[in-house]
């Protein structure tokens, strides 16, 4: 059933464009222009953040972050591995991205860690620049509960992540 | 906050690279990382451009305007007596409606049109319950195709990219109810006092 879900999208998606009478494929070549923007958008950000990755991965550091959270993470069943990107995610978007594509290419895309780091990437938002551009936006100088509302979701985000892998992928 | 934040982790792999006798590693890595985000990125920007190109069709043939009307009762009953102003009700489930679809040039001015409208049905005072479940909605969002990781994980040879899909969705909409419910929670030791 999965495996026919994007075809089907896809197909979908041109079919009723078509009968909706838009002019399918220069609509979606505007798109992919907007898409080929974006990511030249984040390349600086990820080259900025990709090589202090590195960097920290290469120094130890990040290793030592792991040990430390450990028993934290191990109490939300959340892999040692991705205690680094639990931390980075909801303060960066393209740290997270960095540190998320580092982890998923070392441990392998197919692998529970790897899988894991890929399901908390998709599954959560850059929470503190959220919260900052909508309260930038409107002048308010208190958040109130926002940004522990929004922590919590995002620690509910990271173990359910690890939960629903182990759940849904049981061979790994 | 986010230099301090970089300038900070430049400072830490130097002093745990010392403390490690991982100097030259961490010398090395600079290259390496900064030539994988080249790869990375040229790697996964088909997919993201073909994404991209297929929500801009979606958006294009109306589906984008149907999913919002869709959402519009769903979202009511969290906005309290604002939910009777239509044109706030409008941005906020296009709003969502965008998150959905991962069209985030597009949300973020949707989201600012409706917390607009919100703020100032609450006469542009304090920080609003109202104006606050949106903003929190919006940092717990949930992706229908998470293109920007199968990307990722295409470009480093899974077997089915988008076969993490399910997941996503579940830990994604826990993660909404989570917000709402604790949001909730929280209210009374966060008082508007305005």
């Amino acid at each position: 059933m999965q495996a026919a879900l994007i075809p089907l999208l896809l197909a979908a998606t041109g079919l009723y464009g078509l009968y909706k009478q838009v002019d399918v494929f220069p609509v979606f070549l505007r798109g992919a222009q907007k898409g080929l923007q974006t990511a030249v958008q984040i390349l600086p950000t990820l080259v900025g953040m990709l090589t202090v990755v590195y960097m920290l991965r290469a120094s130890g550091a990040i290793d030592l972050a792991a040990d430390w959270l450990a028993p934290v993470l191990r109490l939300f069943g959340i892999p040692q591995d991705c205690a680094a990107l639990a931390l980075l995610k909801p303060i960066s978007g393209g740290g997270g991205l960095a540190l998320g594509s580092e982890l998923i290419r070392r441990c392998g895309p197919d692998s529970y860690t790897g899988r894991v780091a890929a399901v908390m990437l998709g599954a959560s938002e850059t929470s503190f620049y959220t919260i900052s551009i909508y309260g930038g936006h409107l002048g308010l100088n208190r958040m109130r509960y926002a940004i522990p509302a929004a922590l919590c979701a995002d620690l509910a985000a990271f173990a359910a992540s690890a939960a629903l892998v182990r759940w849904y992928f049981p061979d790994i | 906050m986010l230099s301090a934040i970089w300038v900070a982790f430049l400072v830490l792999a130097l002093v745990c690279g010392a403390a490690t006798g991982r100097l030259d590693a961490v010398t090395t890595a600079v290259g390496t990382g900064a030539g994988e985000a080249i790869t990375l990125i040229v790697s996964i920007t088909g997919l993201m451009c073909f994404w991209s190109g297929v929500m801009e069709l979606i958006q294009a043939s109306g589906l984008a305007e149907k999913l919002s009307h869709i959402l519009m009762p769903l979202l009511r009953p969290l906005f309290g007596k604002a939910s009777a102003d239509r044109e706030a009700m409008e941005a906020v489930s296009a709003n969502v409606a965008a998150n959905l679809l991962g069209l985030s040039n597009a949300a973020t001015p949707l989201g600012l049109r409706a917390a607009d409208r919100l703020y100032t049905l609450e006469g542009r005072r304090g920080a609003p319950d109202t104006v606050l479940t949106l903003i929190t909605l919006n940092t717990a969002s949930i992706q229908l195709i998470p293109s920007t990781v199968a990307a990722i994980r295409a470009a480093c040879g899974a077997a089915s990219p988008f076969d993490i899909m399910l997941p996503v969705w579940g830990a994604s909409i826990f993660s909404v109810a989570v917000v709402l419910i604790s949001g909730r929670l929280m209210r009374p030791w966060f008082r508007e006092g305005k």
